[in-house]
């Protein structure tokens, strides 16, 4: 479904990524594991279009879709959450997921003023999906609340669901338990599962929680340093001798 | 701590004196061919001293002072209130608008000329913040250069009625269509601009707009403006006394009423009054849109709105458009009621007046900006007695509304919306 070929990023001087390669198939969470700045933030800011890769390739569903703007790449199913959550504050909770379903905004400006049936029926549609979502994560009774004023658990999952309501077909998590109490990561676990059984959702993930990384993955993908360093299931990485080293250190 | 409190007070008495005493107590007199400088009366020099001491006493006391201040929101039983519910609030609000529109349609009949002619600049400057607050309030985008797309407006009515005869009729939606066809045309170079930057450019597009209209003296003339600007027309009738375009009749003679130079007035006003109403009908529509929840998305988090599909070009424009759009139909109203425009009504004080009218009424807040409007436009008329001292007393009161109410007259209220649990 997505296949990333030999990617490098440089920055000035810096070779940030350097020819990772990483591939997702349908109905499969994979991870990308590695210490603090080796870049695999980067790497995702390249397949969401954020960064204009210095060379390499990233095929979504055998479509080249390296260097197309960030809101082209979404709107063809692939949706990014951030490191730090990045949420529509001083909107409410419901306006949040309502925004996240406007791509088209030209066609329906005329028919939005006159306020037409098939207008009408739309916007009941984005109202239904979101409040699905919203039951889904567990935040139906905060609709209204401002999004900036809700507890930070509650913020990582409104993300999600915005994510959600657009009906990707991969979702890019990054660092979705940052911050997140153990009995929130549990809920988390099984939110992201869900997403992959119930939804038909890809994931590819990035996460420092070892426990969350090799239970749900299917696979992971570890990189040091820009570089890639092992892949293979959760099983293969963890006997995986050059990963046990760039985590832990030579003795 | 008191120390440091001498030390600042001190400070604040030293810069009080420095700047009120050469302004305050120096006179330039002419005798003759001659300029004499004359210095301070004691009287002056006494009150600009007395001054100097209160803004010690205040800088020394300011803590205690400002303690004081913060108990006072208690004293107002209102403060502590429970917000209304969102049906009842939306119907009260409803209910007084209609009631306000009403009011004001009748209202005209009933006073002076000036008034209704004040009345109908304020409707002019209400236009202009609706349309501003799209742009600045839910679009979050500075603009310093508001007042171009004004001209614009303006100056197509003037131009068109100058070289072909063109209607008021005609000349206000091709004036708001050309506005905005400038807001999208200055929104394509500032596409990656924001904030500081994004301000600076729309300042020199406003003043490149101005220039350019004093300076294509063929075309436009240049500093003497253009007059003569026809005023707007019922169904074919005029108001003047006497018929100045064949083929129309006279409002007077057409109803066998007595010629009175306040019909035009109170026309203006109305027409003024529907265009206002209208604006604020559309803009109000357009929040609840997609369109206007992308705007606020794009105040909100550029980077998150472009990660959900949204494009920041189609957005942005849009924003710039339709902001343009009004201030251009603002303009074409603005033309016909003076009957005379020159670039020196399109200065940067009117884009900063709207601007001041948009952040002081609350951003996004549509009721809001509305009362700052009237607030803005009628305050410094009131306040005509003090003369010089008008745009400093402007400038006090929004200096203490910055301090003390920083979100604005009204702030923005969201609407809540209703969810049915979906299966």
């Amino acid at each position: 479904m997505l296949e990333v070929q030999n990617l490098s990023m440089r920055f000035g001087g810096l070779l940030a990524v350097d020819q990772v390669s990483l591939d997702v198939q349908e109905h499969e969470i994979v991870s990308i594991i590695g210490p603090n700045g080796a870049g695999k933030t980067t790497v995702f800011n390249c397949m969401s279009g954020f960064y204009k890769p210095t060379s390499g390739k990233i095929l979504f569903e055998g479509h080249e879709v390296q260097g197309k703007p960030d809101f082209r790449i979404s709107r063809l199913g692939m949706v990014r959450t951030f490191q730090h959550v990045r949420l529509f504050n001083r909107m409410t909770v419901v306006e949040n997921l309502l925004v996240a379903q406007h791509r088209h905004l030209n066609t329906n400006l005329i028919s939005g003023l006159l306020k037409t049936p098939s207008y009408r029926e739309r916007e009941q549609k984005s109202l239904d999906r979101a409040s699905y979502w919203l039951d889904r994560v567990g935040l139906l009774d905060l609709a209204n609340r401002d999004a900036g004023n809700l507890a930070y658990g509650q913020q990582r999952r409104l993300e999600i669901a915005r994510c959600m309501v657009t009906e990707p077909k991969l979702l890019m998590l990054d660092e979705p338990a940052a911050g997140l109490n153990p009995a929130e990561t549990r809920d988390l676990n099984q939110l992201i599962v869900s997403l992959k059984e119930d939804y038909n959702v890809s994931v590819v993930l990035i996460e420092h929680d070892m426990s969350l990384v090799m239970d749900i993955s299917d696979r992971i993908n570890v990189i040091n340093q820009g570089r890639p360093l092992a892949s293979g299931t959760p099983d293969e990485i963890r006997n995986n001798d050059d990963v046990i080293k760039a985590y832990l250190g030579e003795a | 701590m008191a120390a440091h409190n001498l030390k600042h007070a001190l400070f604040c008495a030293i810069v009080t004196l420095i700047v009120a005493y050469p302004i305050l107590g120096f006179n330039l007199v002419s005798s003759g061919t001659d300029i004499i400088l004359e210095g301070a009366t004691t009287q002056t020099v006494i009150s600009v001293l007395l001054a100097a001491v209160v803004v010690f006493l205040f800088q020394l006391f300011r803590d205690n002072i400002m303690a004081l201040l913060g108990k006072a929101p208690a004293l107002n039983p209102l403060a502590n209130r429970q917000p209304m519910e969102q049906s009842k609030r939306l119907k009260l609000e409803s209910t007084i608008l209609t009631l306000i529109i009403i009011g004001a349609l009748f209202w005209p009949f009933f006073v002076s000329r000036g008034s209704v002619d004040l009345a109908t600049l304020v409707l002019i400057y209400i236009m202009l913040a609706l349309g501003l607050n799209v742009v600045v309030g839910l679009a979050g985008l500075l603009d310093l250069g508001y007042v171009a797309f004004y001209a614009v407006g303006a100056y197509t009515f003037a131009l068109l009625s100058q070289y072909y005869g063109v209607s008021f009729w005609f000349a206000l939606p091709i004036g708001a269509l050309l506005a905005a066809l400038f807001g999208l045309v200055l929104g394509f170079p500032v596409l990656r601009l924001r904030g500081d930057y994004l301000a600076i450019v729309t300042l020199g597009f406003g003043e490149i707009i101005r220039i350019l209209l004093n300076n294509m003296t063929s075309l436009t003339g240049g500093p003497n403006g253009i007059g003569g600007i026809p005023d707007p027309t019922l169904f074919g009738m005029e108001f003047g006394r006497r018929v100045k375009e064949e083929g129309n009749t006279s409002f007077h003679e057409t109803f066998g009423i007595a010629y009175s130079s306040e019909h035009k007035i109170i026309f203006l006003y109305l027409i003024a009054l529907v265009l206002a109403v209208f604006t604020a009908l559309v803009i109000r529509r357009l929040m609840r849109m997609p369109v206007g929840r992308a705007w606020e998305a794009l105040r909100e988090d550029e980077i998150a709105a472009r990660s959900l599909g949204l494009s920041r070009t189609s957005v942005k424009l849009s924003a710039f458009t339709i902001g343009a759009f009004f201030a251009g139909f603002a303009g074409t109203v603005f033309a016909s009621k003076q009957g005379f425009i020159s670039p020196e009504s399109f200065v940067f004080l009117e884009s900063a007046i709207v601007l001041a009218i948009v952040v002081l009424g609350g951003m996004g807040s549509q009721l809001g900006v509305i009362l700052a409007a009237i607030a803005v436009t009628i305050l410094p008329e009131l306040a005509r007695e003090f003369s010089e001292y008008r745009m400093l007393i402007f400038g006090a009161a929004m200096v203490l509304m910055m301090v003390w109410r920083p979100q604005g007259l009204m702030p923005m209220r969201r609407i809540h919306i209703e969810l049915e649990k979906q299966e």
